[in-house]
Parts: structure tokens; sequence; C-alpha cells
């Protein structure tokens, strides 16, 4: 075993040394250098599109997934060790998407295998880009209030509402949705998860614009949109459970924020080059964060192993709830140390600070995941 | 490296826990301090019994050398149940000092420690913080040997331990004595400590110690004692999580029970997203302290693990017992009721082999800052 896996290190370095061109080997972690993929995507450079199409060829673009829907079959053990060759050489992911992170586990656990074939390859070559379609005006933290709803019409669904906070929904190619299907019955049992084709007529969005100055939130309408209902993900009013499911990757993936920032360089090391003379109160802070955040480190990753042979479920709240904390400190702590330096936006840091802020409310609020913990987890009544 | 524990460690903790339960529940601590003693040599035993003692001894010795993992699921267990015991002083630091050194004599007592012959004090600290490296005690070269002078505070099982490990001056170092309790010279002022566990102040006055006293080189002593303080660092980083979750269980347990405005306390949202931050807050402290058992078993250079483990465990403790007094109202200020040993034993914990500022540092320091 420990043999095979040294085995399989060294190819991996191999090929990874063979094929990952010297352009994506910068440790960029910004914004700016992610590949989301997608029909309209613009490659920023020849490179992006090689490193995509070469890990998408290996299944690397997502190493866990059955090799039959674009995977390679990895173990949690072989996929950890690619994961530190490419940090070892600075390699940028090939690609990141809300399919690779959400729809994808959600649709390998409650979709059929038609639905996998048909979807799960394209999110692994980075050929659809898909939003999420979950809150509501009136749906925000009482997600199960959703109201948009979908009326049957033989075949199809009928569907008219309005989604908001769907994340680069102007960029996406499809959605997943929450609608509801039975408008009698309890919240939670009247809910249908579907796909819809974004071209779809009826179907608009607008961006909203945020106190980062950026728009990557959208507001989407639903007028009268005809959709087959083949396109529903498990059974019909049984979408909360797909829902929940789903809710629970989006949140070990919005967790991961307070690790693999800043290229997962020690903060004191990021802090010191922002300043030479860190105030000795911003060192403490600075401490404590980064002594918060190794253990965040150790605990993502024992999850992620347990994940292997047992569903995390709720708990996954807390790994979502201590993450984003940890996130919006680390970034504070980036503003404070650089002081005046940092208030001007062309001082390039107040974007990504402002955006943290997001963090502890968006895929379920802090104070939402402190609940789930409280009920669920410790079993305190309510 | 999996954080996850091993089969072994599974069921080594279903054990200790098994036993624990019915040889010293918390009830056990409190029997000690209320007939006025700190240590209970039949449940020293009856550890010893259990192969516990040698956990770290190597299995030629006699003992088990099941690692400082399983010395961190044992301590963890007994710190559920705020266990007194010599545990971390002999059969964590003692055994971790003398496996380091080679010679025959450091073997023989590693087999005196597994056969629970032979218990430790340790004595490194001088003023009210740990500081190892502030050392004054003074070893003089006295003919063949040396004489030592000087006060040790905070001296951990000197009650009732037969020898003591002292860390001395020497002309161009330190120096690691090994020192049996009772040698001329020695003088112990025991301490009623807030926790109900045994610790004192040691003044040597010109004890005679020869070279068959020293554990390694004469100068050389941190390259002995470094290791061993960082094997009991972790393994009281363990017994931290152990009590936070002790402190922790009652306290929900106390949510669900306790009725005020005709409904448990447990149903306000203001305790519940409290616990569930407590909750949170030890899941990550438990994940330091595994990591630490495991790069110490390694045989890593484990200061940032341990010093991580330790912070840690500090804060997470302390945030555990105020929860837990708090949570319980009034009937937590009791000495009724169990809550308060835990708050007790979390700040002696907190201040022995250093604090959170003290290896907060050193996680600074290694982390670039």
């Amino acid at each position: 075993m420990e043999h095979d896996l040294e085995t399989f290190r060294a190819e991996t370095r191999v090929w990874l040394e063979a094929n990952c061109p010297p352009e994506m080997r910068d440790s960029a972690q910004g914004e700016d250098t992610i590949c989301w993929g997608g029909k309209n995507w613009a490659f920023t450079s020849e490179a992006q599109k090689t490193w995509l199409d070469r890990m998408a060829a290996k299944g690397w673009t997502v190493p866990t997934w059955p090799q039959e829907y674009g995977g390679a079959d990895l173990n949690r053990a072989q996929d950890k060790i690619l994961t530190e060759e490419l940090q070892d050489m600075g390699a940028r992911l090939p690609l990141q998407s809300f399919g690779i992170w959400m729809l994808g586990p959600a649709l390998l656990h409650f979709g059929t295998h038609e639905q996998k074939l048909q979807y799960l390859p394209p999110i692994a070559r980075g050929e659809i880009r898909w939003c999420q379609g979950y809150s509501e005006p009136g749906a925000g933290s009482d997600l199960a209030s959703v109201q948009t709803r979908a009326e049957i019409d033989g075949d199809m669904y009928v569907v008219n509402g309005q989604k908001v906070w769907t994340s680069y929904a102007d960029k996406a190619d499809w959605i997943f949705a929450l609608v509801r299907t039975d408008r009698e019955a309890p919240k939670h049992k009247g809910i249908s998860f579907v796909l819809i084709d974004m071209t779809t007529p009826g179907v608009t969005t607008r961006p909203i614009r945020l106190i980062s100055g950026q728009s990557p939130f959208c507001e989407t309408f639903f007028d009268n949109v005809r959709t087959p209902r083949a396109q529903r993900v498990g059974e019909e009013n049984r979408g909360w459970d797909v829902a929940k499911y789903l809710l629970n990757h989006e949140r070990e993936m919005i967790s991961g924020g307070g690790q693999g920032l800043l290229g997962g360089r020690p903060l004191g090391a990021v802090l010191s080059e922002i300043s030479d003379d860190l105030d000795p109160t911003i060192r403490a802070e600075a401490t404590a964060c980064e002594i918060d955040t190794l253990a965040m480190a150790m605990t993502l990753d024992r999850y992620k192993d347990q994940a292997e042979t047992t569903e995390i479920g709720d708990a996954s709240a807390m790994l979502k709830y201590a993450g984003t904390e940890l996130n919006k400190r680390r970034y504070e702590l980036m503003m404070k140390a650089k002081g005046a330096d940092a208030l001007a936006w062309e001082d390039g840091e107040a974007e990504g600070w402002l955006r943290t802020k997001a963090n502890s409310i968006e895929g379920g609020t802090s104070e939402v995941m402190l609940s789930i913990i409280s009920r669920r987890v410790l079993g305190l009544p309510g | 490296m999996s954080l996850l524990p091993t089969d072994d460690e599974v069921m080594l903790a279903d054990a200790a826990r098994g036993f624990l339960d019915a040889a010293a529940p918390i009830g056990h601590l409190r029997g000690l301090r209320d007939s006025g003693t700190t240590h209970d040599p039949a449940l020293w035993t009856e550890i010893c019994t259990m192969g516990w003692a040698g956990v770290l001894v190597p299995e030629a010795q006699g003992g088990s050398d099941m690692g400082h993992a399983a010395a961190g699921v044992l301590a963890r267990e007994m710190g559920k149940t705020l266990v007194s015991s010599p545990f971390l002083s002999t059969a964590v630091i003692a055994a971790t000092a003398l496996r380091k050194v080679a010679d025959y004599r450091a073997q023989e007592a590693l087999g005196r420690i597994a056969r629970g012959e032979v218990t430790y004090a340790i004595a490194v600290d001088e003023g009210p913080k740990h500081a190892p490296e502030a050392t004054e005690l003074h070893a003089k070269p006295d003919g063949n040997g040396f004489r030592l002078t000087g006060t040790k505070r905070f001296v951990v099982d000197a009650g009732f331990a037969d020898r003591a490990l002292v860390l001395a001056r020497t002309g161009a170092g330190m120096t690691l004595f090994d020192l049996p309790l009772d040698r001329d010279g020695m003088t112990l002022a025991s301490k009623s400590m807030i926790d109900a566990r045994d610790a004192g102040d040691l003044y040597l006055d010109g004890v005679i110690a020869t070279g068959d006293d020293i554990l390694g080189q004469v100068d050389d002593g941190m390259t002995v004692l470094t290791p061993a303080l960082q094997a009991g660092q972790a393994a009281l980083a363990a017994e931290m999580i152990g009590l936070a979750a002790g402190a922790f269980a009652k306290t929900v347990g106390y949510l669900q029970d306790r009725k005020q405005f005709g409904v448990p306390i447990g149903a306000f949202q203001s305790l519940q997203h409290r616990a569930a931050h407590l909750w949170s807050e030890t899941e990550i402290t438990l994940s330091a302290i595994l990591n630490a058992g495991r790069i110490l078993d390694n045989g890593e250079d484990a200061t940032l693990a341990v010093s991580l483990a330790k912070a840690r465990a500090s804060k997470t403790a302390e945030l555990a017992v105020q929860e837990g007094v708090q949570m319980h109202g009034g009937i937590g200020m009791t000495d009724a009721h169990d809550i308060g040993f835990f708050m007790k034993r979390a700040r002696v914990a907190a201040e022995w082999l250093g604090d959170y500022s003290y290896h907060a540092e050193i996680v600074a320091r290694l982390r670039g800052f």
C-alpha cells in the first residue's frame, strides 16, 4: 500500500513535470487566475487551455470521480498526493467550478446513470459552467420556503419566480435550482431539484453590484420557462434531500478558504511582506489567527479522511462556520497590517477583504450553522 | 498521515474509559481532596497493572511501547474524569527523558517505571511562568561531582514521588539531574493546589550529586529534557482536551435537563449558539492534539506541532470551563457540583509546561513572524 502510493507519487510528479505548462506554475491564487470553464469561457492564455485539456484527459480535474464520468477513480490517499504535488510545483488548479464542488457530488449521489453520463463529463472537461439557484428574496436563511414554482405540463415543468445571489449566473450555461412543485405540502416536502438550460426562453439575469464594487452575484428571473421534467434530480417533491446533501458539500468547499488562502503561506510571512514593522497587537492577533488556521487545516483534513468511510453530514456546518469566520479574521488582519496603504481601491486589498464578508453568509449563515450544530449534532431541543 | 484513530487506538480508548469509569470517576478526585491527600497509590498500582506506566517504555525494558499518540489517548481519557495520577510526570516526561539516554542505568530506570516501582517529579521551573532557559539553580563542581543549590517551583508530583528530574545551570550550559527526593539537602514545601493535585516548591541546599546522577551530558541537559518536555506538553494538551470534553458533556447535559420559563434552557438560542461554538472549538483543538501525537511518533521535529496543541488546548479548556460554570448558573458555583473541579484543573494545566503565550510565541517564531 505505502509502496504503491510512493510509486503513484513518483509517476504523478513525472507526468505533471511533463504536462503542466510553465506559465501555470506561478502559485497564483487570485480570482483573475481561475479557470471557470463553460461555453463562453475566454481562455486567458494558450497555456490555460492546454493545462485544462491535458488534466481533463487524465481525469484529474475531478480526480476522485469514476472514470466513466470524467474522473480518474483516485482514492483519498492518491487524491491527497496529487494535491500535494500540484502545490509543490506551484501549479494552478486547471479548473474550478460549482459543477465540480456542488452539482457533481449531488448528481453522483442522487442522479440516474443517464443523468450522470449526460452532465458529469462536460463538467469534468470544463465545457459547461453551472450556477446555483437556491436563495430567493423571501427565502434566505429560511431556504425551504422557496416560492419559485414549477407547474407540471405533461413532460414539462413551467417555471416562474425569482432567484437571488446566483453567483456568476450571467456567465453560466446551466442552473441547478430549487423549485416548488407542491404548494399544499409542508414546505420541506414540496420542493424539487431541477436542472435548467440558461438559454431557455424566459430566463434572464441581472448582476448585483456588491460592496466590493464587483458583481459576481446576480438575480435570476424565470418567466414561463419550459424545461423537461426528466431534468429533475431525485424524486419529485423530494428535492430538499438533494438540496441538503449539496449544501453539505458547498459548506465543506467554502470552509476550505482559511487553508488554501494565500497559497497556504503562513500569515506571518504575508504580513511581514506587507509591513516591515508589525505592531505588537496585530502580531499577537495574527499569531492567534495562525494557530487557529493551522488547527483548522488539520481539522479539514481529518474530516475529509473521515468522509472516506462515513458521511460528514451536519458536522460540515462546523467546518463552514469555523473556516469562514477564520477567513474573515485573516483578511481583517491584512487590512490592519497595511493600514492606510490598503484603503484605496487601487491598492488591491479591499476587494478581497470585502468579498470575505460574504463567506459567513453564503451557503448558510454562521448563525444557521450554529443552530444546525446545536440541534442536529448536540441534540439540543428546538 | 491520517489523524483518524487506528483500531488499536479505539480499543485502547474504550478499555481506558471502562476502567476509569469504575476506578476513577470524578468522585475519586473529590474523595482525595476531602481526605487531604493528592495521590492514591492503589489507583496508580492498578494503572501500572494495565501497562499504562510503560506506554513509552521499550518492550526490552518491560514496557508496552505504544507511543505518544497512545499516551495521548490515555491522557485524554484520564482528563475526562480529572484522574489524579503521576502518569504525565513519570510515564511520559521521565520515561521520554530516560529513553534519550542510552546507558544501562537509564534502561534499568525505564524498567522500574514500567513495573510501577518508581515515580518522578519534574523540577524545571523557578518562577511563576514556564521558562527552562531562565534556570538559576546551579550545580557547582565539587570533588568528583556537584553541589546543587537553588529553588524549584511548581514541582508537580513532588509530594509523593520517589525521584525528581532537576534542571541545573552548570559551567557552560544546563545539566539534567535524576535525583532521589530524599537526598540530604532537599526540602519540599507542598502547596494545597486549587486543582487538588500535587505540587510544591523544592529547595536544594548544597545537594550532592555525582556523574551517575546526570542524564545525558554535562552542560547539554536540554538535549534530553526538550523532547521530554514536548512529550509532556503533548500529553498534557491531550488531558486538557479530555477535560474540555468532560466539562462540555456535563454542560450539554445540564442544558437539556434544567428547566426555566417552562422549557429546557438548551432551547434558548443564545445558549445553543454558545454551546455549538464551544463544540466547534473542541473539534478543531482535537485535531491539533492528534497531530502532535502522530508527529512525535514519526520522530519528526515536533516543536511546532506540540506548541500548537498546547496553545489551542489551553484556550479551548479555558473556554469550556468558563462556559461550563456560566451555563450551570448558581449550582456551578457550589463545591457540591463537579464542574468547578474542571475549572480549577484547567487553570493549573494551562500554566504547567508553558501557557498559551509561551507556546503561541514559539508558533509565531516558527511561522516567520
